[in-house]
């Protein structure tokens, strides 16, 4: 479940410098002595080969039961085909368009407000003349990546909720008490409050890498020119944090439907479902808890197909952009 | 931090801030801090303090005053809390293992011009665009006789592609003249690995150890989908059912009694699911910024 920005930016970047890198080609081996040779590392790929395997490419398959009217005891080989009959019935279920469109609320909601608030974080920080504060920042900051969803939803509730400190001094204090956990309306809110706190420190990193990697000297020509502060951020920090901004929001993109399922799958219950249903949660209460395996499936790879392709729209917009992207057209180094 | 510490570190085109920025920056910063900060420091002392001290407080304490251990005592003293602690340590640490050596491997073997080491390396970059779904997951899970098995938490966890990325661009870094030599001195793959790309490659396999591990730890989705038998819990379970949902931890569930006031023994569980984590971080922390993380994205 990690799709933490940062972690696919150097997957993807990797791949790219994996296209660079990988010019000697042996081919001219005939395949009988190339085997002998490399037996060994073929051995030490299988492990990895059949995890592939069993948990992603065979699941991937398994997507056939959107097209079926799946019973669980006929399993996939015996269940009856029913084509796009599914697909027709999520199409008539309000609940289905419920999902998707707070799916879709929240997901524009976290790229409004989460987005900014890394890249901010990192300019402030890149500021800091002083050493020890901004290692003393880091290390508190990225805490909260390490900790689950469970927990960072139990602190909230321990702080916010209605019976939280946050409330108990309001209380004590003879305020009436805010409902911050348990109202719907401001729900979205809630949700970007707790991946701010969770992750807006670990998003960070990459920019400051990104920063850190920016030549000293254009700064230093800029302001022998005369450039003050905000010109200097206008005119060197940002143009040179471009490329990594165009990559993170790219990989947002993709990931815009998939707006963070464990977070509401354990608020659901006390928000309620008309704020807190996303597709995932809708996927896993159609499919898994009410038995309907097959509408889930459905409502599973219409998410995965329908992400994977804004993924590759963002992509070759960035392309007629000039922008790298993630994934290179050919050859091309950056 | 002295005055004179930041004068040496101001590069000199770099004007000292104007106290109003200055004002603004301490209050982003420390807000952030103290935000992260607050939270933890009255859970853990909540779950420290004394029945009275709650009481006195009003339901949370910022220190406890009289400092006790009986909440955990009462945690630890067996029953369901004690399984879900063995639980979570065996998964965490049988995945990890597991998850270490099937990645180390895949990314040694993908890190050199071999045989299908390109159509292999696809296979897994591919995994990172795609996600199979929940259903075809649960259906492959149960097809394979793992629910209510704790391999079911294991074994869909034993190969991150991002953690094979940082992997194996950390043995492609390794120099290959150090790989010829071991070669033509007639070591295999298996001994190039074992002797030489593994001892050079410590600090990225703690790190991506740790990352597994706190993957594993911190798993609850699987949990919640795969394991019906609450004596399978692992803590994660424990901690949604009885703090987030409120369910009482009856005596007879926790196999004892009498038990201390409520708040305290919540807190404890969040506690108990934070403390390994803090753990490991301090590890963890060291090899961020310079090691693992920065090399990979300056590629």
């Amino acid at each position: 479940m990690e799709t933490l920005e940062a972690t696919r930016d150097t997957a993807a970047k990797t791949v790219a410098q994996g296209n660079g890198r990988t010019p000697k080609k042996k081919s001219s081996l005939p395949i009988g002595v190339r085997l002998r040779r490399d037996w060994q590392m073929l051995v030490l790929m299988v492990p990895g080969v059949v995890f592939l395997l069993a948990f992603f490419y065979v699941p991937v398959l398994g997507n056939v039961v959107a097209f079926q009217d799946f019973q669980p005891y006929l399993g996939i080989m015996h269940s009856e085909w029913n084509g796009v009959q599914n697909f027709i019935n999520l199409y008539g279920n309000p609940d289905f368009w419920d999902a998707l469109r707070n799916t879709l609320v929240l997901a524009v909601v976290q790229l409004a407000l989460f987005f900014p608030v890394p890249l901010a974080m990192a300019l402030i920080v890149d500021s800091l003349v002083s050493n020890r504060i901004r290692r003393a920042f880091q290390t508190i900051a990225y805490l909260p990546h390490f900790l689950s969803w469970v927990l960072v939803i139990a602190l909230f509730q321990q702080s916010l909720g209605g019976a939280g400190f946050v409330n108990n001094l309001l209380r004590q204090a003879g305020f009436d008490p805010i409902p911050f956990m348990t109202n719907p309306d401001t729900f979205p809110l809630l949700v970007v409050g707790q991946l701010i706190w969770k992750d807006a420190g670990w998003a960070m990193i990459i920019f400051l890498a990104a920063l850190s990697a920016v030549d000293v000297s254009l700064y230093e020509a800029a302001a022998a020119d005369g450039a003050g502060r905000w010109r200097r951020l206008w005119h060197i920090t940002l143009p040179s944090l471009r490329t990594v901004i165009v990559l993170l929001l790219i990989l947002r993109i993709g990931d815009i439907l998939s707006v963070g399922f464990e977070q509401f799958i354990l608020q659901r219950d006390s928000v309620g479902p008309g704020a807190a249903e996303v597709l995932d949660t809708f996927t896993y209460y159609a499919g898994v808890v009410g038995g309907d395996w097959s509408s889930g499936a459905a409502a599973g790879l219409a998410k995965g197909v329908l992400g994977a392709l804004l993924l590759w729209g963002a992509n070759s917009i960035a392309h007629r952009l000039g922008e790298p992207g993630i994934f290179q057209k050919r050859g091309g180094e950056s | 931090m002295s005055g004179r510490t930041e004068q040496v570190g101001r590069p000199v085109w770099k004007e000292r801030p104007a106290p109003l920025y200055q004002t603004i920056k301490a209050i982003v910063l420390g807000g952030f801090a103290l935000a992260i900060i607050v939270p933890i420091m009255v859970v853990v002392s909540t779950s420290l303090a004394s029945d009275q001290d709650i009481i006195e407080a009003g339901g949370y304490v910022l220190w406890p005053s009289h400092p006790t251990f009986k909440a955990y005592d009462t945690l630890f003293s067996g029953g369901l809390m004690g399984r879900a602690i063995g639980v979570s340590v065996f998964v965490t640490v049988i995945g990890t293992a597991l998850a270490l050596a099937t990645t180390i491997a895949l990314a040694y073997a993908t890190s050199r011009p071999v045989l299908f080491g390109r159509p292999v390396l696809l296979l897994v970059l591919f995994t990172l665009l795609f996600a199979p779904g929940i259903i075809p997951m649960f259906l492959i899970v149960k097809q394979l006789g793992l629910i209510d098995s704790l391999w079911s938490l294991i074994l869909p966890g034993a190969l991150g592609a991002f953690n094979f990325v940082v992997m194996r661009t950390f043995f492609m870094n390794v120099p290959q003249e150090i790989l010829e030599s071991a070669r033509i001195d007639g070591a295999s793959d298996f001994m190039i690995l074992r002797r030489i790309v593994m001892p050079l490659s410590k600090a990225v396999i703690a790190v991506v150890g740790l990352f597994y591990a706190v993957g594993f730890w911190n798993a609850f989705f699987n949990a919640l989908l795969y394991i019906n038998d609450t004596a399978k819990w692992p803590v994660q379970v424990i901690l949604r059912t009885y703090v987030l949902q409120g369910k009482s931890l009856s005596a007879d569930q926790l196999g004892v009694e009498p038990l201390p006031q409520p708040q305290s023994l919540q807190m404890a569980v969040v506690v108990v699911a934070l403390v390994p984590i803090a753990m490991v971080y301090p590890f963890l922390q060291r090899h961020f910024n310079k090691g693992v993380i920065t090399g990979a994205v300056k590629g």
